[in-house]
Protein backbone atom coordinates (compact mmCIF):
# COMPACT_ATOMS: atom_id res chain seq x y z
CA UNK A 1 0.00 0.00 0.00
CA UNK A 2 0.98 3.71 -0.75
CA UNK A 3 1.31 5.45 2.45
CA UNK A 4 -1.70 7.76 3.04
CA UNK A 5 -1.04 11.10 3.90
CA UNK A 6 -3.34 10.77 6.98
CA UNK A 7 -5.43 8.18 8.22
CA UNK A 8 -9.34 7.67 7.90
CA UNK A 9 -9.95 8.75 11.57
CA UNK A 10 -8.61 11.82 11.31
CA UNK A 11 -10.43 13.11 8.23
CA UNK A 12 -13.79 15.45 8.79
CA UNK A 13 -16.05 16.70 6.41
CA UNK A 14 -17.57 16.41 2.87
CA UNK A 15 -15.51 19.28 0.47
CA UNK A 16 -16.35 20.43 -2.88
CA UNK A 17 -13.75 22.56 -4.95
CA UNK A 18 -15.43 25.73 -6.67
CA UNK A 19 -14.35 26.20 -9.71
CA UNK A 20 -14.33 29.93 -10.44
CA UNK A 21 -14.43 32.57 -13.82
CA UNK A 22 -13.48 35.99 -12.85
CA UNK A 23 -15.08 35.38 -9.55
CA UNK A 24 -18.20 33.31 -10.48
CA UNK A 25 -18.49 30.27 -9.74
CA UNK A 26 -18.74 27.39 -12.37
CA UNK A 27 -22.34 25.78 -12.96
CA UNK A 28 -20.62 22.39 -12.06
CA UNK A 29 -19.53 23.74 -8.52
CA UNK A 30 -23.23 24.83 -7.50
CA UNK A 31 -24.19 21.34 -8.80
CA UNK A 32 -22.07 19.60 -6.47
CA UNK A 33 -22.97 21.95 -3.84
CA UNK A 34 -26.67 20.38 -4.60
CA UNK A 35 -25.63 17.08 -4.15
CA UNK A 36 -23.11 17.45 -1.34
CA UNK A 37 -25.74 19.50 0.64
CA UNK A 38 -27.79 15.86 0.69
CA UNK A 39 -25.21 14.10 1.05
CA UNK A 40 -23.58 15.69 4.05
CA UNK A 41 -27.25 15.87 5.57
CA UNK A 42 -27.73 12.18 5.10
CA UNK A 43 -24.33 11.67 7.44
CA UNK A 44 -24.81 15.13 9.66
CA UNK A 45 -21.66 16.18 8.32
CA UNK A 46 -20.55 19.97 7.61
CA UNK A 47 -20.13 20.76 3.67
CA UNK A 48 -17.64 22.82 3.01
CA UNK A 49 -16.25 25.05 -0.02
CA UNK A 50 -13.10 25.18 -1.25
CA UNK A 51 -12.43 28.70 -3.12
CA UNK A 52 -9.10 29.52 -5.31
CA UNK A 53 -8.77 33.14 -6.49
CA UNK A 54 -8.47 36.67 -6.42
CA UNK A 55 -11.70 39.19 -5.59
CA UNK A 56 -13.91 35.67 -5.11
CA UNK A 57 -16.26 37.12 -2.11
CA UNK A 58 -19.56 37.19 -4.02
CA UNK A 59 -18.58 32.95 -4.97
CA UNK A 60 -18.14 32.51 -1.61
CA UNK A 61 -21.84 33.77 -0.74
CA UNK A 62 -22.86 32.13 -3.72
CA UNK A 63 -21.71 28.98 -2.51
CA UNK A 64 -22.72 29.45 0.75
CA UNK A 65 -26.96 30.08 -0.75
CA UNK A 66 -26.36 26.92 -2.61
CA UNK A 67 -25.99 25.05 0.49
CA UNK A 68 -22.14 25.08 1.42
CA UNK A 69 -22.17 25.08 5.17
CA UNK A 70 -18.44 27.00 5.76
CA UNK A 71 -16.39 28.37 2.91
CA UNK A 72 -12.65 28.44 2.83
CA UNK A 73 -11.51 30.90 0.78
CA UNK A 74 -7.93 31.64 -0.33
CA UNK A 75 -7.24 34.86 -2.86
CA UNK A 76 -4.20 36.03 -3.92
CA UNK A 77 -2.96 37.52 -7.16
CA UNK A 78 -1.34 34.54 -8.54
CA UNK A 79 -4.87 32.30 -7.72
CA UNK A 80 -6.77 34.79 -10.14
CA UNK A 81 -6.61 32.42 -13.33
CA UNK A 82 -5.99 28.33 -12.97
CA UNK A 83 -2.37 27.12 -13.31
CA UNK A 84 -1.64 23.76 -12.12
CA UNK A 85 1.10 24.64 -9.78
CA UNK A 86 -0.89 27.68 -7.86
CA UNK A 87 -4.01 25.60 -7.32
CA UNK A 88 -2.41 22.61 -6.38
CA UNK A 89 0.23 23.81 -4.14
CA UNK A 90 -2.37 26.12 -2.60
CA UNK A 91 -4.93 23.23 -2.27
CA UNK A 92 -2.80 20.72 -1.19
CA UNK A 93 -1.53 22.92 1.68
CA UNK A 94 -5.12 23.42 3.20
CA UNK A 95 -6.05 19.52 3.00
CA UNK A 96 -3.04 18.19 4.40
CA UNK A 97 -3.93 20.82 7.23
CA UNK A 98 -7.78 20.56 7.25
CA UNK A 99 -8.04 16.56 6.49
CA UNK A 100 -11.55 16.81 4.64
CA UNK A 101 -13.09 13.19 4.48
CA UNK A 102 -14.18 13.53 1.21
CA UNK A 103 -13.30 15.82 -1.69
CA UNK A 104 -15.82 16.72 -4.93
CA UNK A 105 -14.49 18.35 -7.76
CA UNK A 106 -16.11 19.25 -11.33
CA UNK A 107 -14.59 17.21 -14.22
CA UNK A 108 -14.22 20.14 -16.33
CA UNK A 109 -10.74 20.32 -18.20
CA UNK A 110 -9.24 22.43 -15.34
CA UNK A 111 -10.91 19.79 -12.61
CA UNK A 112 -9.53 17.35 -14.22
CA UNK A 113 -6.12 18.83 -14.70
CA UNK A 114 -6.15 19.95 -10.77
CA UNK A 115 -7.56 16.29 -9.90
CA UNK A 116 -5.06 14.16 -11.46
CA UNK A 117 -2.27 16.18 -9.86
CA UNK A 118 -3.65 16.50 -6.59
CA UNK A 119 -4.44 12.90 -6.17
CA UNK A 120 -1.17 11.79 -6.69
CA UNK A 121 0.06 14.76 -4.10
CA UNK A 122 -2.23 13.41 -1.42
CA UNK A 123 -1.49 9.76 -2.35
CA UNK A 124 -4.94 8.95 -2.15
CA UNK A 125 -7.84 7.55 -4.34
CA UNK A 126 -9.84 9.19 -7.03
CA UNK A 127 -13.09 8.19 -9.31
CA UNK A 128 -13.24 10.08 -12.06
CA UNK A 129 -16.40 11.36 -14.03
CA UNK A 130 -19.14 9.42 -11.32
CA UNK A 131 -22.42 9.84 -13.15
CA UNK A 132 -23.83 9.04 -9.43
CA UNK A 133 -22.76 9.66 -5.89
CA UNK A 134 -23.92 7.63 -2.81
CA UNK A 135 -22.95 6.36 0.75
CA UNK A 136 -22.15 2.93 1.49
CA UNK A 137 -24.24 1.08 3.86
CA UNK A 138 -22.35 0.34 7.01
CA UNK A 139 -19.38 2.06 5.85
CA UNK A 140 -20.19 5.28 5.38
CA UNK A 141 -18.05 5.57 2.68
CA UNK A 142 -18.29 7.05 -0.69
CA UNK A 143 -19.61 4.95 -3.12
CA UNK A 144 -18.95 7.09 -6.99
CA UNK A 145 -20.74 4.97 -9.74
CA UNK A 146 -18.66 5.18 -13.23
CA UNK A 147 -19.18 4.21 -16.99
CA UNK A 148 -16.33 2.42 -18.81
CA UNK A 149 -15.79 1.35 -21.95
CA UNK A 150 -17.49 4.03 -23.73
CA UNK A 151 -20.70 3.80 -21.61
CA UNK A 152 -21.33 0.17 -22.07
CA UNK A 153 -20.26 -1.02 -18.47
CA UNK A 154 -20.70 0.39 -14.87
CA UNK A 155 -19.23 0.02 -12.01
CA UNK A 156 -19.28 1.39 -7.87
CA UNK A 157 -15.78 2.70 -6.78
CA UNK A 158 -14.48 3.56 -3.44
CA UNK A 159 -11.66 4.32 -1.43
CA UNK A 160 -11.83 2.59 1.93
CA UNK A 161 -8.21 3.35 3.63
CA UNK A 162 -6.91 6.65 1.86
CA UNK A 163 -8.18 10.28 2.36
CA UNK A 164 -9.52 12.28 1.14
CA UNK A 165 -11.31 10.15 -1.13
CA UNK A 166 -12.02 12.35 -4.37
CA UNK A 167 -14.34 11.93 -7.12
CA UNK A 168 -15.18 14.10 -10.07
CA UNK A 169 -17.98 14.71 -11.81
CA UNK A 170 -19.32 15.79 -14.71
CA UNK A 171 -21.01 19.24 -15.92
CA UNK A 172 -24.68 18.22 -15.80
CA UNK A 173 -24.91 15.13 -13.76
CA UNK A 174 -26.68 17.00 -10.54
CA UNK A 175 -29.45 19.21 -11.31
CA UNK A 176 -28.65 22.76 -10.44
CA UNK A 177 -29.79 23.35 -6.55
CA UNK A 178 -32.34 26.44 -5.97
CA UNK A 179 -30.42 29.89 -4.46
CA UNK A 180 -31.59 30.53 -0.82
CA UNK A 181 -30.09 33.99 -0.14
CA UNK A 182 -31.33 33.52 3.58
CA UNK A 183 -29.23 29.86 4.53
CA UNK A 184 -26.35 30.85 6.77
CA UNK A 185 -22.74 29.92 6.46
CA UNK A 186 -19.42 31.02 7.46
CA UNK A 187 -16.87 32.63 4.85
CA UNK A 188 -13.27 31.92 6.40
CA UNK A 189 -10.36 33.53 4.48
CA UNK A 190 -7.30 31.60 5.02
CA UNK A 191 -3.76 33.24 4.19
CA UNK A 192 -1.98 31.99 1.12
CA UNK A 193 2.16 31.45 1.26
CA UNK A 194 2.68 31.17 -2.67
CA UNK A 195 5.69 32.24 -4.18
CA UNK A 196 5.84 33.09 -8.50
CA UNK A 197 8.86 30.93 -8.08
CA UNK A 198 6.03 27.83 -7.65
CA UNK A 199 4.25 28.55 -10.60
CA UNK A 200 5.82 26.89 -13.56
CA UNK A 201 2.85 28.02 -16.19
CA UNK A 202 2.37 31.17 -17.75
CA UNK A 203 -0.80 31.92 -19.80
CA UNK A 204 -0.14 34.22 -22.42
CA UNK A 205 -3.83 33.91 -23.81
CA UNK A 206 -7.35 33.06 -22.72
CA UNK A 207 -10.67 33.21 -24.67
CA UNK A 208 -14.12 32.29 -23.57
CA UNK A 209 -16.50 31.93 -26.17
CA UNK A 210 -20.03 33.60 -24.81
CA UNK A 211 -23.25 31.80 -24.08
CA UNK A 212 -23.21 28.21 -24.86
CA UNK A 213 -24.54 25.52 -22.38
CA UNK A 214 -25.99 22.80 -23.66
CA UNK A 215 -26.15 20.92 -20.14
CA UNK A 216 -28.78 23.12 -18.93
CA UNK A 217 -30.75 23.29 -22.47
CA UNK A 218 -34.21 21.97 -21.89
CA UNK A 219 -34.18 21.49 -25.78
CA UNK A 220 -31.41 20.12 -27.86
CA UNK A 221 -31.79 19.86 -31.56
CA UNK A 222 -28.11 17.85 -31.95
CA UNK A 223 -26.64 17.25 -35.48
CA UNK A 224 -24.37 14.45 -36.96
CA UNK A 225 -22.55 13.26 -39.78
CA UNK A 226 -26.12 13.12 -41.99
CA UNK A 227 -26.15 17.06 -41.77
CA UNK A 228 -23.33 16.84 -44.03
CA UNK A 229 -21.70 19.79 -43.06
CA UNK A 230 -24.88 22.55 -42.85
CA UNK A 231 -26.06 23.08 -39.62
CA UNK A 232 -28.56 25.48 -41.07
CA UNK A 233 -31.69 23.67 -40.44
CA UNK A 234 -30.87 22.34 -36.94
CA UNK A 235 -30.01 25.71 -35.66
CA UNK A 236 -33.06 27.32 -37.16
CA UNK A 237 -35.51 24.34 -35.50
CA UNK A 238 -33.86 24.61 -32.20
CA UNK A 239 -33.89 28.87 -32.14
CA UNK A 240 -38.09 27.88 -33.06
CA UNK A 241 -38.06 25.59 -30.19
CA UNK A 242 -36.12 27.76 -27.75
CA UNK A 243 -33.51 25.17 -27.41
CA UNK A 244 -29.89 24.90 -27.85
CA UNK A 245 -27.65 23.17 -30.80
CA UNK A 246 -25.99 19.93 -29.83
CA UNK A 247 -23.59 17.63 -32.11
CA UNK A 248 -21.95 14.24 -32.26
CA UNK A 249 -18.17 13.97 -32.14
CA UNK A 250 -17.94 13.38 -35.85
CA UNK A 251 -19.42 16.76 -36.28
CA UNK A 252 -17.01 18.80 -33.91
CA UNK A 253 -14.20 16.22 -35.63
CA UNK A 254 -15.07 17.64 -39.11
CA UNK A 255 -15.10 21.57 -37.76
CA UNK A 256 -18.93 21.83 -38.62
CA UNK A 257 -19.29 22.98 -35.11
CA UNK A 258 -17.83 24.07 -32.21
CA UNK A 259 -16.50 21.51 -29.16
CA UNK A 260 -18.92 23.65 -26.81
CA UNK A 261 -21.70 21.59 -28.61
CA UNK A 262 -20.45 17.90 -28.04
CA UNK A 263 -22.54 15.44 -26.57
CA UNK A 264 -21.38 12.13 -25.46
CA UNK A 265 -18.57 10.19 -23.30
CA UNK A 266 -15.96 12.51 -24.84
CA UNK A 267 -18.32 15.56 -24.77
CA UNK A 268 -21.33 16.84 -22.66
CA UNK A 269 -23.70 15.03 -20.60
CA UNK A 270 -27.59 16.72 -21.06
CA UNK A 271 -30.43 16.06 -19.61
CA UNK A 272 -32.98 17.97 -21.71
CA UNK A 273 -36.80 17.34 -21.71
CA UNK A 274 -36.38 17.01 -25.11
CA UNK A 275 -33.72 16.26 -27.40
CA UNK A 276 -34.19 16.22 -31.03
CA UNK A 277 -30.97 13.43 -32.68
CA UNK A 278 -30.58 14.39 -36.66
CA UNK A 279 -28.20 12.32 -38.81
CA UNK A 280 -26.73 10.62 -35.89
CA UNK A 281 -26.70 6.69 -35.95
CA UNK A 282 -26.18 6.60 -32.07
CA UNK A 283 -22.80 5.05 -30.76
CA UNK A 284 -23.09 4.16 -27.53
CA UNK A 285 -20.53 7.18 -26.95
CA UNK A 286 -22.76 9.51 -28.14
CA UNK A 287 -26.04 8.06 -26.74
CA UNK A 288 -24.52 8.29 -23.10
CA UNK A 289 -24.58 12.24 -23.46
CA UNK A 290 -28.41 11.63 -23.77
CA UNK A 291 -29.66 8.91 -22.08
CA UNK A 292 -31.47 10.78 -19.33
CA UNK A 293 -33.32 13.46 -21.84
CA UNK A 294 -37.08 12.76 -21.29
CA UNK A 295 -38.11 12.86 -25.14
CA UNK A 296 -35.79 11.14 -27.77
CA UNK A 297 -36.87 12.14 -31.19
CA UNK A 298 -34.50 10.11 -33.50
CA UNK A 299 -34.43 11.29 -37.65
CA UNK A 300 -32.19 8.94 -39.67
CA UNK A 301 -32.73 7.41 -43.09
CA UNK A 302 -31.01 4.56 -42.55
CA UNK A 303 -33.55 2.11 -40.75
CA UNK A 304 -30.91 0.18 -39.02
CA UNK A 305 -29.73 3.24 -37.07
CA UNK A 306 -28.87 1.96 -33.68
CA UNK A 307 -29.96 5.64 -32.02
CA UNK A 308 -33.69 4.01 -33.41
CA UNK A 309 -33.22 1.69 -30.37
CA UNK A 310 -33.01 4.54 -27.76
CA UNK A 311 -35.80 6.71 -29.15
CA UNK A 312 -39.40 7.37 -28.22
CA UNK A 313 -40.11 9.07 -32.07
CA UNK A 314 -38.99 7.47 -34.58
CA UNK A 315 -38.94 8.89 -37.91
CA UNK A 316 -36.80 6.57 -41.21
CA UNK A 317 -36.55 9.44 -43.76
CA UNK A 318 -33.69 12.15 -45.36
CA UNK A 319 -33.04 14.33 -42.41
CA UNK A 320 -33.60 17.79 -44.94
CA UNK A 321 -36.95 17.49 -45.70
CA UNK A 322 -38.21 16.52 -42.24
CA UNK A 323 -36.79 19.37 -40.98
CA UNK A 324 -37.87 21.77 -43.35
CA UNK A 325 -41.16 20.46 -43.29
CA UNK A 326 -41.25 20.12 -39.19
CA UNK A 327 -40.03 23.62 -39.19
CA UNK A 328 -42.82 24.95 -41.78
CA UNK A 329 -45.30 23.36 -39.61
CA UNK A 330 -44.06 25.02 -36.26
CA UNK A 331 -43.60 28.62 -38.16
CA UNK A 332 -47.61 27.73 -39.02
CA UNK A 333 -48.85 27.08 -35.56
CA UNK A 334 -47.36 30.09 -33.97
CA UNK A 335 -49.23 32.13 -31.74
CA UNK B 1 17.96 24.53 -30.23
CA UNK B 2 18.68 20.84 -28.94
CA UNK B 3 16.66 17.41 -30.21
CA UNK B 4 13.85 16.75 -28.05
CA UNK B 5 13.37 13.30 -25.88
CA UNK B 6 9.66 12.64 -26.89
CA UNK B 7 8.25 9.64 -24.75
CA UNK B 8 4.19 9.02 -25.38
CA UNK B 9 2.75 6.55 -23.10
CA UNK B 10 0.10 4.54 -24.59
CA UNK B 11 -2.04 1.77 -23.42
CA UNK B 12 -3.53 -1.38 -25.01
CA UNK B 13 -7.72 -1.56 -24.49
CA UNK B 14 -10.19 -4.02 -24.91
CA UNK B 15 -12.44 -2.60 -28.14
CA UNK B 16 -15.44 -1.14 -25.74
CA UNK B 17 -17.82 -2.17 -28.24
CA UNK B 18 -16.63 -5.55 -27.48
CA UNK B 19 -16.66 -6.38 -23.52
CA UNK B 20 -19.19 -6.94 -21.62
CA UNK B 21 -20.56 -7.95 -18.23
CA UNK B 22 -20.85 -11.73 -17.28
CA UNK B 23 -24.76 -11.64 -15.25
CA UNK B 24 -23.82 -14.77 -13.12
CA UNK B 25 -19.97 -14.14 -12.05
CA UNK B 26 -20.86 -9.86 -12.35
CA UNK B 27 -17.16 -9.44 -13.39
CA UNK B 28 -16.31 -7.72 -16.49
CA UNK B 29 -16.00 -10.70 -19.50
CA UNK B 30 -12.99 -9.10 -21.82
CA UNK B 31 -12.26 -12.81 -23.36
CA UNK B 32 -14.21 -12.22 -26.05
CA UNK B 33 -13.22 -8.79 -26.96
CA UNK B 34 -10.19 -7.76 -29.42
CA UNK B 35 -7.95 -5.34 -28.43
CA UNK B 36 -6.70 -2.14 -30.08
CA UNK B 37 -3.97 0.70 -29.26
CA UNK B 38 -6.27 3.38 -27.35
CA UNK B 39 -7.34 5.49 -30.34
CA UNK B 40 -6.45 8.88 -28.12
CA UNK B 41 -3.17 7.33 -27.84
CA UNK B 42 -3.21 8.06 -31.65
CA UNK B 43 -3.41 11.72 -31.75
CA UNK B 44 -0.32 11.79 -29.06
CA UNK B 45 1.95 9.91 -31.12
CA UNK B 46 0.94 11.49 -34.52
CA UNK B 47 2.00 15.17 -32.31
CA UNK B 48 4.75 13.26 -30.97
CA UNK B 49 6.34 12.13 -34.67
CA UNK B 50 5.04 15.55 -36.03
CA UNK B 51 7.33 17.29 -33.18
CA UNK B 52 10.29 15.25 -34.15
CA UNK B 53 10.01 16.28 -37.89
CA UNK B 54 10.10 20.10 -36.72
CA UNK B 55 12.78 19.71 -34.20
CA UNK B 56 14.69 16.74 -34.43
CA UNK B 57 15.30 14.17 -31.84
CA UNK B 58 13.67 10.85 -30.82
CA UNK B 59 10.15 9.46 -29.96
CA UNK B 60 9.49 6.44 -27.73
CA UNK B 61 6.98 4.31 -26.77
CA UNK B 62 6.00 3.14 -23.31
CA UNK B 63 2.87 0.81 -21.89
CA UNK B 64 2.16 -1.10 -19.06
CA UNK B 65 0.29 -3.88 -19.23
CA UNK B 66 0.35 -7.48 -20.42
CA UNK B 67 3.02 -9.17 -22.99
CA UNK B 68 0.30 -9.56 -25.62
CA UNK B 69 0.30 -5.60 -25.90
CA UNK B 70 3.88 -5.96 -27.31
CA UNK B 71 2.61 -6.93 -31.29
CA UNK B 72 0.47 -3.28 -30.36
CA UNK B 73 3.52 -1.07 -29.78
CA UNK B 74 4.69 -2.28 -33.30
CA UNK B 75 2.05 -0.49 -34.50
CA UNK B 76 3.56 2.77 -33.23
CA UNK B 77 6.76 1.77 -34.02
CA UNK B 78 5.56 1.19 -37.58
CA UNK B 79 4.02 4.67 -37.44
CA UNK B 80 7.34 5.67 -37.21
CA UNK B 81 8.72 5.48 -33.48
CA UNK B 82 12.56 4.65 -32.48
CA UNK B 83 12.17 3.02 -29.50
CA UNK B 84 8.94 0.92 -27.54
CA UNK B 85 8.99 0.00 -24.04
CA UNK B 86 6.11 -2.56 -21.95
CA UNK B 87 6.27 -2.43 -18.55
CA UNK B 88 4.70 -5.89 -18.27
CA UNK B 89 4.29 -8.05 -14.91
CA UNK B 90 2.03 -9.31 -12.46
CA UNK B 91 2.57 -6.79 -10.31
CA UNK B 92 1.40 -4.31 -12.02
CA UNK B 93 -2.17 -5.47 -12.49
CA UNK B 94 -5.15 -4.45 -11.05
CA UNK B 95 -3.69 -0.81 -10.55
CA UNK B 96 -6.24 2.39 -10.97
CA UNK B 97 -4.55 5.23 -11.62
CA UNK B 98 -2.23 6.33 -8.21
CA UNK B 99 -0.05 3.05 -9.17
CA UNK B 100 -0.42 3.37 -12.44
CA UNK B 101 0.99 7.00 -13.16
CA UNK B 102 3.65 5.69 -10.54
CA UNK B 103 5.09 2.44 -12.77
CA UNK B 104 4.66 5.16 -15.79
CA UNK B 105 6.68 7.86 -14.18
CA UNK B 106 9.69 4.70 -12.75
CA UNK B 107 9.39 3.90 -16.64
CA UNK B 108 10.09 7.57 -18.39
CA UNK B 109 12.95 7.90 -16.04
CA UNK B 110 14.59 4.70 -16.38
CA UNK B 111 14.42 5.37 -20.03
CA UNK B 112 16.51 8.00 -19.24
CA UNK B 113 16.86 11.36 -21.60
CA UNK B 114 13.61 12.93 -21.87
CA UNK B 115 12.08 16.32 -22.76
CA UNK B 116 8.27 15.99 -23.13
CA UNK B 117 5.89 13.24 -22.14
CA UNK B 118 3.04 13.18 -24.67
CA UNK B 119 -0.38 10.80 -23.40
CA UNK B 120 -3.71 10.51 -25.11
CA UNK B 121 -6.59 12.66 -23.55
CA UNK B 122 -7.93 9.25 -21.77
CA UNK B 123 -8.59 5.49 -22.14
CA UNK B 124 -11.53 4.59 -23.92
CA UNK B 125 -12.04 1.60 -20.80
CA UNK B 126 -11.29 3.30 -17.55
CA UNK B 127 -11.65 6.62 -19.08
CA UNK B 128 -10.78 8.71 -16.15
CA UNK B 129 -7.74 11.41 -18.12
CA UNK B 130 -6.59 11.39 -14.58
CA UNK B 131 -2.66 9.26 -15.25
CA UNK B 132 -1.19 12.39 -17.24
CA UNK B 133 -1.92 15.01 -14.76
CA UNK B 134 -0.69 11.99 -12.15
CA UNK B 135 2.76 11.03 -14.34
CA UNK B 136 3.28 15.32 -14.17
CA UNK B 137 2.90 14.95 -10.28
CA UNK B 138 5.36 11.77 -9.48
CA UNK B 139 8.08 13.56 -11.77
CA UNK B 140 7.83 17.40 -10.22
CA UNK B 141 7.29 18.89 -13.88
CA UNK B 142 4.64 20.99 -15.31
CA UNK B 143 1.95 19.99 -17.07
CA UNK B 144 -0.91 20.44 -19.59
CA UNK B 145 -3.94 18.58 -20.41
CA UNK B 146 -6.14 18.81 -23.33
CA UNK B 147 -3.38 19.89 -25.65
CA UNK B 148 -4.61 21.13 -28.94
CA UNK B 149 -1.17 22.07 -30.27
CA UNK B 150 2.06 22.48 -29.17
CA UNK B 151 5.68 24.46 -30.31
CA UNK B 152 8.39 25.06 -29.22
CA UNK B 153 8.98 28.76 -28.21
CA UNK B 154 12.76 30.28 -28.71
CA UNK B 155 13.81 30.65 -24.88
CA UNK B 156 13.22 26.81 -24.66
CA UNK B 157 9.56 26.53 -23.31
CA UNK B 158 7.08 24.69 -24.43
CA UNK B 159 3.85 26.73 -25.65
CA UNK B 160 0.46 24.72 -25.68
CA UNK B 161 -2.63 25.37 -26.80
CA UNK B 162 -5.64 23.83 -24.77
CA UNK B 163 -9.40 23.43 -24.23
CA UNK B 164 -10.71 25.27 -20.95
CA UNK B 165 -14.55 24.95 -19.91
CA UNK B 166 -16.41 26.71 -23.13
CA UNK B 167 -13.05 28.22 -24.72
CA UNK B 168 -9.12 27.36 -24.90
CA UNK B 169 -5.96 29.17 -23.65
CA UNK B 170 -2.24 29.01 -24.52
CA UNK B 171 0.52 28.77 -21.71
CA UNK B 172 4.20 28.66 -21.91
CA UNK B 173 5.42 25.83 -19.54
CA UNK B 174 8.97 24.65 -18.78
CA UNK B 175 10.47 21.51 -20.28
CA UNK B 176 10.50 18.71 -18.94
CA UNK B 177 6.67 18.44 -18.91
CA UNK B 178 3.73 15.99 -19.43
CA UNK B 179 0.93 16.76 -22.63
CA UNK B 180 -2.13 15.34 -22.97
CA UNK B 181 -3.33 15.66 -26.02
CA UNK B 182 -7.01 16.49 -26.96
CA UNK B 183 -8.50 13.92 -28.79
CA UNK B 184 -9.09 14.37 -32.63
CA UNK B 185 -6.12 17.42 -32.97
CA UNK B 186 -4.72 15.55 -36.08
CA UNK B 187 -5.06 13.24 -38.42
CA UNK B 188 -2.84 9.54 -37.15
CA UNK B 189 -0.30 8.41 -39.70
CA UNK B 190 -0.87 5.18 -41.21
CA UNK B 191 1.85 2.39 -40.70
CA UNK B 192 5.04 2.13 -42.76
CA UNK B 193 4.88 -1.55 -43.63
CA UNK B 194 8.91 -1.17 -44.52
CA UNK B 195 9.37 0.77 -40.79
CA UNK B 196 7.62 -2.22 -39.86
CA UNK B 197 10.02 -4.62 -40.89
CA UNK B 198 13.02 -2.66 -39.73
CA UNK B 199 11.13 -1.92 -35.93
CA UNK B 200 13.43 -2.84 -33.47
CA UNK B 201 12.54 -5.30 -30.53
CA UNK B 202 9.93 -4.21 -28.45
CA UNK B 203 12.28 -3.93 -24.57
CA UNK B 204 10.56 -5.40 -22.14
CA UNK B 205 10.82 -4.03 -17.99
CA UNK B 206 9.33 -6.07 -15.13
CA UNK B 207 8.69 -4.42 -11.42
CA UNK B 208 12.17 -5.17 -10.25
CA UNK B 209 13.52 -3.79 -13.19
CA UNK B 210 12.14 -0.80 -12.51
CA UNK B 211 13.59 -1.39 -8.63
CA UNK B 212 10.23 -0.19 -6.80
CA UNK B 213 8.63 -1.48 -4.11
CA UNK B 214 5.92 -3.91 -5.01
CA UNK B 215 3.77 -2.69 -2.56
CA UNK B 216 3.07 0.66 -4.31
CA UNK B 217 2.42 -1.22 -7.47
CA UNK B 218 -0.96 -3.03 -8.91
CA UNK B 219 -4.20 -3.52 -7.00
CA UNK B 220 -1.85 -3.86 -3.99
CA UNK B 221 -0.65 -0.12 -4.30
CA UNK B 222 -4.36 0.93 -5.49
CA UNK B 223 -6.18 3.50 -3.08
CA UNK B 224 -9.25 2.55 -4.77
CA UNK B 225 -11.27 -0.91 -4.95
CA UNK B 226 -14.19 -1.48 -7.57
CA UNK B 227 -17.22 -2.87 -6.06
CA UNK B 228 -20.59 -4.09 -7.84
CA UNK B 229 -19.90 -4.19 -11.99
CA UNK B 230 -23.23 -4.17 -14.21
CA UNK B 231 -23.89 -3.83 -18.09
CA UNK B 232 -25.49 0.00 -18.61
CA UNK B 233 -29.00 0.10 -19.88
CA UNK B 234 -30.63 3.12 -21.18
CA UNK B 235 -34.37 3.49 -19.62
CA UNK B 236 -36.89 1.85 -21.90
CA UNK B 237 -38.13 4.06 -24.90
CA UNK B 238 -41.47 4.09 -26.99
CA UNK B 239 -39.70 3.69 -30.42
CA UNK B 240 -42.58 4.93 -32.15
CA UNK B 241 -42.27 5.33 -35.69
CA UNK B 242 -43.78 7.76 -37.45
CA UNK B 243 -45.29 6.68 -41.18
CA UNK B 244 -47.16 9.00 -43.31
CA UNK B 245 -45.77 11.94 -45.83
CA UNK B 246 -43.54 14.73 -44.81
CA UNK B 247 -46.16 17.16 -43.35
CA UNK B 248 -48.14 14.19 -41.39
CA UNK B 249 -44.85 13.48 -39.80
CA UNK B 250 -43.82 17.17 -39.05
CA UNK B 251 -47.32 17.79 -37.57
CA UNK B 252 -47.00 14.33 -35.46
CA UNK B 253 -43.38 15.61 -34.28
CA UNK B 254 -44.70 18.41 -33.26
CA UNK B 255 -47.35 17.31 -30.98
CA UNK B 256 -45.34 15.08 -29.22
CA UNK B 257 -42.86 17.88 -29.19
CA UNK B 258 -45.58 20.18 -27.65
CA UNK B 259 -46.53 17.67 -25.03
CA UNK B 260 -43.36 18.48 -23.36
CA UNK B 261 -42.17 22.05 -24.28
CA UNK B 262 -43.94 25.08 -25.05
CA UNK B 263 -42.37 27.57 -27.28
Amino acid sequence: MIPPAYAPDEARGLWVFLEQEGGQLEGVALELLGKGRELARARGILLTGLLLGHGVEAGARQAIAHGADHVVVAEDPLLAAYTTDAYTNVSARIILERKPETLLLGATPNGRDLAGRLAVRLRTGLTADCTGLAWEEGTGLLLGEVTGFGGGVMASIKCARHRPQMATVRPGIFPLPPSDPDHAGRIESVAVSLEAGEIRTQILERVRHAGVDITRASVIVAGGRGVKGDFGPVTELARLLGGEVGASRVACDLGWIGRDHQIGQTGFVTRPKVALVCGISGATQFSVGVKDAGLIVAINSDPEAPIFEEADVCVVDDLFPVLEALIAELKRRRP
Amino acid sequence: MKPLGIIVCVKVVPKPEEVSVNPETRTLDRAKARSELNPPDMNAIEMALALRERYGGSVSLLSMGPPFAAPYLQVGLAMGADHAYLLSDRLFGGADTLPTSFALARGIQKIGEWDLVLCGEESSDGATGQVPAGIAEWLDCSQATYAMDLALLPDGRLRAEREIRGGHEVIAVSLPAVVSVKLGVNEPRFMDMELRRTAPAVTVWNASDLGVDPASLGFEGSPTVVGAVWQAKSPERRREFLDGTLQEKARLLAERIRALVSF
